[in-house]
């Protein structure tokens, strides 16, 4: 990439010291930026250069960078993950912006999501959810042979159509209403799809949506900005599967 | 009571009580278009003795329809406050991928229905009379609703509330029908795009419904 081929941007940034301390958007020039970077490929840069300035660098999570860990969150110009179809931030590149383009960055929104620094937000309350009965209780050994247990193809997808959740939030900053629905519907369904996982369905179901609402998160008005939010497009079907699960666990002790 | 106390449950309540509703309006608009009906509106003054020939029924069917709005209201404000709860700060810019008008303002489409329904119970069934309501008797002797309602809607700025009102009811049944079946969950992705379309057009056909008749009256063509 030579020189005079790079992109100038103006970055705004949520800056906050601490989980208590008030925050503000601060503005940043981006110089000379590679279409080719990836977006926290241009922060580390930027980052370089406000350490060379004497100037804190901008903290935000990240840590696999090939879009499958879900540490990386950030709303980029009012959308989480930036907005590209089914694409984490790691995952997206400056190719999507031209030159001279303004960038608001800020942390995920949300009661249960308390900001740490600057664009670190504390995600355990999706943790929380897990904890209460994302898993299935029984001891299983050790690694049982492929086709132990026959399950038919059709739920085996459906399955993990659900378990490609990976917990990254973006659901919860998109939502109006900041809810984990579809983080919680997404593993309700993916357990109660499977024979594993169908024994505990109702108590797992019950138990989940208790510490989601302890959590702070807010109630589902059926918007689906979730989904188009989701970089893994986890389907809003998966939480009409958690309504139908609840309506389930109602009739079973 | 579970249901009563978890995030879903309260839900499941509201869109059952706000689908009953949504029957109430398709059968109620149903009924209102008998004014198209012979002269002068004749047709509605029948199908109203009808209507109240046995007045127990009426009363059981008035209780049913207060306490299904009262769990709908009830629960459309607490959900709204806790939501607005769950998001202490705003975003400096917002963009929305899929949320629209509708899905965002249900509260305030709520409130204006709500507004309506008690100023529509005081205007046609209670006749306050500082409302300038026509109270009288046809030829036959039953209470005369066609006369009632046309002078009421000659009269532009009644006729205006009642079409304002019936924009609100348009833009949250259009969200709200397609989200009883996703929130009782009997939706999926294939049945998704279904249930929305339907849920617009009955909410564009009730809507309409309802405002042709102060429209087509305050135009004089009643």
């Amino acid at each position: 990439m030579s020189e005079q081929n790079g992109m100038n941007l103006t970055l705004y940034v949520w800056r906050q010291k601490g989980p208590n301390a008030t925050g503000k958007l601060e503005s940043y020039q981006a110089h000379n930026v590679s279409p080719d970077e990836s977006f926290l490929e241009m922060l580390d840069e930027v980052n370089e250069d406000l350490i060379k300035k004497g100037i804190e660098p901008i903290a935000f999570d990240h840590d696999c960078r090939e879009g499958i860990c879900g540490m990386c969150s950030q709303v980029i110009n009012g959308v989480p993950h930036g907005g590209q179809d089914r694409t984490t931030v790691c995952q997206l590149h400056m190719r999507s912006f031209k030159d001279g383009d303004s960038i608001y960055i800020e942390p995920w929104r949300a009661k249960a999501f308390p900001i740490v620094k600057d664009l670190v937000v504390d995600r355990a309350a999706l943790d929380k959810i897990i904890q209460s009965g994302g898993y299935v209780s029984c001891h299983t050994g050790g690694v049982p042979d492929g086709n132990a247990i026959p399950i038919p193809k059709k739920a085996a997808d459906y399955a993990m159509d659900a378990a490609e959740c990976i917990g990254c939030g973006a659901c919860v900053a998109g939502c109006p209403n900041s809810t984990a629905m579809l983080f919680t519907g997404a593993k309700v369904s993916q357990l109660a799809a499977l024979p594993q996982g169908k024994a505990e369905a109702a108590q797992r179901v019950r138990e989940m949506l208790k510490t989601l609402e302890e959590c702070g998160f807010g109630n589902c008005s059926n918007h689906y900005e979730c989904q188009a939010a989701c970089p893994k497009g986890i389907n809003v079907k998966f939480i009409a599967k958690l309504n139908r699960e609840y309506m389930k666990s109602i009739f079973i002790k | 009571m579970q249901i009563l106390k978890s995030v879903i449950g309260r839900k499941i309540l509201m869109a059952i009580t706000g689908q009953c509703m949504v029957l109430f309006a398709i059968v109620h608009v149903l009924g209102n278009s008998s004014i198209f009906m012979g002269p002068n509106g004749g047709l509605i003054n029948a199908y109203a003795e009808h209507l109240h020939a046995f007045p127990p029924l009426v009363w059981v069917f008035r209780v049913v329809m207060l306490v299904l709005l009262c769990i709908h209201v009830f629960y459309g404000i607490t959900l709204t406050l806790e939501n607005s709860a769950a998001t202490p700060a705003n975003y400096a810019v917002k963009r929305h991928l899929k949320a629209n008008f509708a899905s965002e303002n249900m509260i305030w489409t709520g409130l204006i229905m709500l507004a309506f329904i008690i100023f529509h119970i005081l205007h046609f069934t209670v006749k306050l009379s500082s409302l300038g309501v026509a109270e009288g008797t046809d030829a036959l002797g039953r209470a005369d609703v066609g006369t009632m309602v046309i002078t009421a809607f000659h009269n532009a700025g009644y006729a205006a509330i009642y079409i304002v009102a019936m924009i609100a009811l348009f833009l949250h049944v259009s969200h709200g029908f397609q989200s009883f079946f996703q929130t009782v969950g009997l939706n999926n992705d294939r049945t998704q795009c279904c249930f929305t379309g339907i849920g617009k057009l009955v909410a564009f056909i009730v809507a309409i419904g309802f405002i042709s008749i102060p429209a087509l009256i305050l135009c004089r063509f009643i």
